[in-house]
């Protein structure tokens, strides 16, 4: 049984991380250098955190996948990012942030995580001005806001609809001036296929490069994941079609604690789906409910109807009536589910019936449509580059869709999971949002982990390992991962069987989002259980995997992605399955008030589930750690 | 009026692919059927059903580079039709759609060429001479948590919205594939611009320019003769003014540099 030890300091909210900044051990300046970090990962997360470690004096090795840094997920975030700057003098506070992400996740995320959160955000977007990220900026020259679903205040600073692309490109720049320093080892193509442990501890990692099929081994005195969520557990979502859970899931069969899985975010304002073929969804910004309103008709008769000839007495703009403080803006959690119950009732909209109107009629009124364009037009442009509709014109069409997944590898307060030396950063690790993630706060986590937190706490464990102490390997642990993953490449590409890898994927992607999407039952979750090891069987049976391994195979890299979804999909539903309660993402049919809402169960699941491996065909072990509120009431989410 | 698909009829094309199985092997165009194709499939998905197909028969599937499908990550890098990122203005390969194309159309597809960006397989090229453009001095030197209070520096709105005009490239090397002389102006420009029309960018602008435009050389980049293909292929529809811009601030940092050397204490270079 793992011991989960949150190591959370004492003392009063406000002043734990500074104390504890302020105690933690050190590594000198001279002997930084003698040790070594892998980082795998250079999104938001990886490459703030390389950047950072490089600057600070160690020698840091960082892989990717992509063929550029550049290229990480993070770049496809478009709305922005939180900062409790107050800028706008509208009430925020780091105390205001804090509260606001803690509630927005359901009162289940750690206090003492989200208020260092909400401290460093104000740093964040310092460190990003003077890289040159081009905020939007007022005519004064000062920053601009908007504001994002889940709050009250304008705090989201953003970069026209390309917040991510400019806050990566940042880290990146400050990746790219390390890397010609020669203070960051840089590999691309690069994909980690096994974590290696020493001792009990984590000191390397195992690697493909992708062009070449060639498996390499890599030592270090400790291992930083910053590898991303795994929504594309879903096959459909608004990841980028790589992304995938393959380092997280390998260090969670080394060991590794993996928590909270059936956290997953369900995002309200995408592009439907229009056909078998798709292999992707379009997420349109959260941003665009500041300004779009929600509605489908109030007649099913008029769900087929032109929307712009169905009158306005006709429609249902349902978010403003079921909650009128917050209306459009509501948390997204709670937007993809009022989207949901109005598509069964039989309201939603578009050929296939699953959709809704986000209509900006009203708003074009009120800017004109060059006001709107300002804001908006590159998602605009991209909507109807998607589905030839303009929606100047026309309501744009939406529906949710995975989006973000809360869940991830447990880490304690200094980012490392409980296998020591191994950390985990951003959307990797479960760490800051809870059940629900509020828009905008990704990036904030991901920059924050990376840029402000990392660098600190990875010297208390490296001032613990003597400097040179890194193994060789040649060691015997270093050969086994390596044997592992040479065992499993050969075996996918022996099997020759009978269908591709996008059809094991696409079922999997079915099964999830029908018995373990926006709502889940115990009997849908026990179906899931039980379907999902069959589909299992199959793929290894039947699954055909064209090419060699000795060169670029992106059949390869996709099967051993899905092998590894077909695992952890299984696990997530047991997750779901076993928290009876309804929060935030995780919404169980059986747990719900009158009117809908999630039913929380503190007293039973007021805490974090962390599943622990146990060898291959055997049940994981559910371990847990019980979420203390000192400092704030853990109350039912109020939005109305 | 709900806008129209352009057609909901389905579509049947021929592919002419480029096929090469690595880096020092021939390559040569092999021909696909692609029949029954939706017009709101992305073209991309078209690619993918191909290879689905090609699997099932045995066939080695075609290698393409793609991840975000939706323009941003600058993974996706065909040619179509003789068009980097194929048909259509301010859009990346993963952008363009099947209804972009008739019934019975032959569609070729390339890999971007460019000596500077050879080719993995197939459709896949090396275009990580980019990043080391970017290494040479593609950045403001800010380490992490030395940074000034953000809104200490004002930065005047026109100038903060055409740096993030120059900012937006997403570096997919259409550019250079578009020019004849496969140069990587429009690329560096306008990371030059971006970095250079921000107060923060002031104090490594010389450097700067200097360093990434002799890396770029030296990377076997072409020069520029002004024949804006690049502007036209770029997704983001980057201006070529960018370009004189880089240009005047070249001119101006090799004057300065010429007649005001580095003081000798002033430490390394840009890496
Ligand atoms: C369309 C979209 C819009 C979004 N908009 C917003 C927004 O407006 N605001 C917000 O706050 N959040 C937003 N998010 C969420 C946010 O973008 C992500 O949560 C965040 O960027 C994740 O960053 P990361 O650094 O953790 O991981 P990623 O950016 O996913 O990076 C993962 C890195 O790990 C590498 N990697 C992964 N596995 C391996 C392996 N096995 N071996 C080697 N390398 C590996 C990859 O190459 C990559 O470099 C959005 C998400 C999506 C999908
Ligand atoms: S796949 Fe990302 S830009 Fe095309």
């Amino acid at each position: 049984m793992a011991t989960l030890d949150s190591k959370i300091p004492s003392g009063p909210l406000a002043d734990k991380w500074r104390n504890h900044k302020a105690n933690i051990k050190l590594v000198n300046p001279a002997n930084k250098r003698k040790y070594e970090v892998i980082v795998v990962g250079a999104g938001l997360a990886g490459a703030s955190a390389a950047s950072s470690l490089g600057d600070l004096g160690y020698k840091v090795k960082c892989f990717v996948f992509h063929d550029s840094p550049r290229r990480a997920h993070s770049i496809a975030a478009q709305g922005g990012i939180n900062a409790a700057k107050n800028y706008q003098n509208d009430g925020d506070s780091v105390h205001r942030l804090f509260y606001d992400t803690l509630k927005g996740g359901d009162y289940r995320a750690r206090e003492a995580n989200v208020h260092r959160l909400a401290e460093v955000s104000v740093n964040i977007i310092d460190q990003c001005v003077a890289q040159g990220v081009p905020f939007a900026r007022e005519y004064g020259g000062l920053l601009a806001n908007r504001s994002f679903g889940g709050a009250q205040v304008s705090r989201t600073f953003y970069a026209r609809g390309q917040t991510g692309q400019q806050l990566l490109l940042g880290a990146y720049s400050a990746l790219s001036r390390t890397i010609g320093q020669g203070l960051v080892e840089m590999h691309t193509h690069s994909e980690m296929l096994d974590l290696v442990i020493v001792d009990g501890q984590a000191k390397g990692i195992i690697v493909r490069d992708l062009v070449t099929g060639k498996i390499t081994r890599h030592a270090a005195d400790a291992v930083v994941l910053a590898t991303g969520g795994y929504g594309n557990v879903f096959n459909l979502a608004t990841y980028a079609r790589g992304s995938n859970a393959t380092a997280i899931w390998r260090a969670y069969k080394r060991g590794a604690c993996i928590a909270n899985l059936c956290y997953t975010q369900i995002h309200p304002t995408c592009i439907p789906v229009s056909g078998d073929y798709q292999s992707k969804l379009t997420l349109m910004s959260e941003s665009l409910r500041n300004d779009g309103r929600i509605w489908v008709p109030k007649k099913k008769e008029d769900a087929k109807k032109d929307p712009n000839s169905i009158p306005e007495a006709d429609r249902d703009y349902y978010l403003e009536r079921m909650y009128p403080s917050f209306g459009n803006l509501c948390p997204r959690d709670i937007a993809s589910r009022a989207a949901k119950r109005v598509c069964d009732e039989g309201r939603g909209v578009g050929p296939t019936g699953l959709g809704v109107y986000l209509d900006f009629a009203d708003a074009i009124k009120r800017l004109g449509e060059n006001g709107v364009r300002e804001r908006y037009g590159n998602l605009f442009d991209i909507y109807h580059e998607i589905t030839a509709e303009s929606a100047y014109k026309v309501p744009m069409r939406i529906f949710p869709a995975v989006h973000y997944t809360m869940g991830g590898l447990w880490v304690d307060y200094n980012l490392m999971s409980n296998v020591p030396g191994l950390f985990v950063l951003g959307e990797a690790n479960f760490s800051d949002h809870g059940a629900n993630r509020l828009g905008a706060s990704a990036l904030m986590q991901g920059l924050a982990d990376g840029y402000f937190v990392i660098p600190y706490t990875i010297g208390d464990y490296l001032a613990g390992q003597k400097p040179g102490s890194r193994p060789s390997t040649d060691r015997p642990e270093f050969k086994a991962a390596e044997d592992n993953v040479t065992a499993m490449t050969n075996r996918l590409l022996s099997s020759k069987g009978k269908h591709p890898v996008s059809y094991y994927h696409k079922r999997l992607g079915k099964i999830l989002w029908e018995f373990c999407g926006m709502a889940r039952t115990k009997e849908g979750l026990e179906k899931a259980l039980k379907l999902i090891p069959e589909l299992r069987e199959e793929f290894w049976k039947d699954v055909l995997v064209p090419g060699s391994g000795d060169t670029l195979n992106q059949s390869l890299e996709q099967a051993g992605r899905v092998a590894d979804f077909l695992e952890l999909g299984e696990l997530m539903c047991r997750d779901a399955l076993t928290r009876e309660e309804s929060c935030g993402g995780h919404f169980r049919e059986e747990h719900q008030f009158p009117d809908g809402e999630c039913k929380r169960d503190d007293a039973s699941f007021g805490h974090v589930a962390a599943w622990e491996y146990q060898g291959e065909g055997k049940t994981p072990l559910r371990n847990i750690e019980p979420l203390n509120y000192e400092f704030t009431k853990m109350s039912v989410r109020n939005y109305k | 009026m709900v806008a129209e698909n352009t057609s909901s009829r389905s579509l049947s094309i021929t592919l002419r692919v480029w096929r090469q199985a690595g880096p020092t092997q021939p390559g040569k165009f092999v021909d696909y059927q692609s029949k029954d194709l939706s017009p709101n499939m992305s073209f991309l998905e078209m690619l993918d059903v191909v290879n689905d197909e090609l699997t099932l028969k045995g066939e080695e599937p075609i290698a393409f580079a793609h991840d975000c499908r939706e323009g941003i990550c600058g993974t996706c890098s065909c040619t179509i039709n003789g068009k980097p990122h194929g048909p259509g203005k301010g859009v990346a390969t993963c952008q363009v759609y099947m209804r972009a194309f008739r019934d019975g159309d032959v569609v070729t597809v390339e890999p971007f060429r460019a000596a500077a960006f050879p080719v993995i397989k197939d459709l896949i090229t090396d275009r990580s001479a980019f990043d080391k453009i970017q290494q040479a001095g593609g950045f403001i030197t800010a380490r992490t948590g030395s940074a000034p209070e953000a809104n200490g520096l004002p930065v005047p709105k026109p100038d903060a919205d055409l740096a993030m005009d120059a900012a937006a490239c997403i570096g997919c090397g259409a550019c250079v594939a578009a020019c004849k002389n496969a140069s990587a102006m429009l690329f560096v420009a306008a990371k030059v611009s971006h970095l250079g029309l921000l107060p923060q960018g002031q104090a490594e602008r010389d450097r700067r320019v200097l360093s990434m435009v002799s890396t770029m050389d030296a990377l076997g980049f072409g020069n520029c003769t002004n024949q804006y293909e690049c502007s036209a292929a770029c997704p983001k529809l980057i201006t070529h003014d960018f370009i004189a811009r880089m240009n005047r601030d070249y001119l101006g940092a090799s004057l300065r540099a010429a007649f005001k050397p580095e003081s000798a204490a002033s430490g390394g270079g840009a890496g």
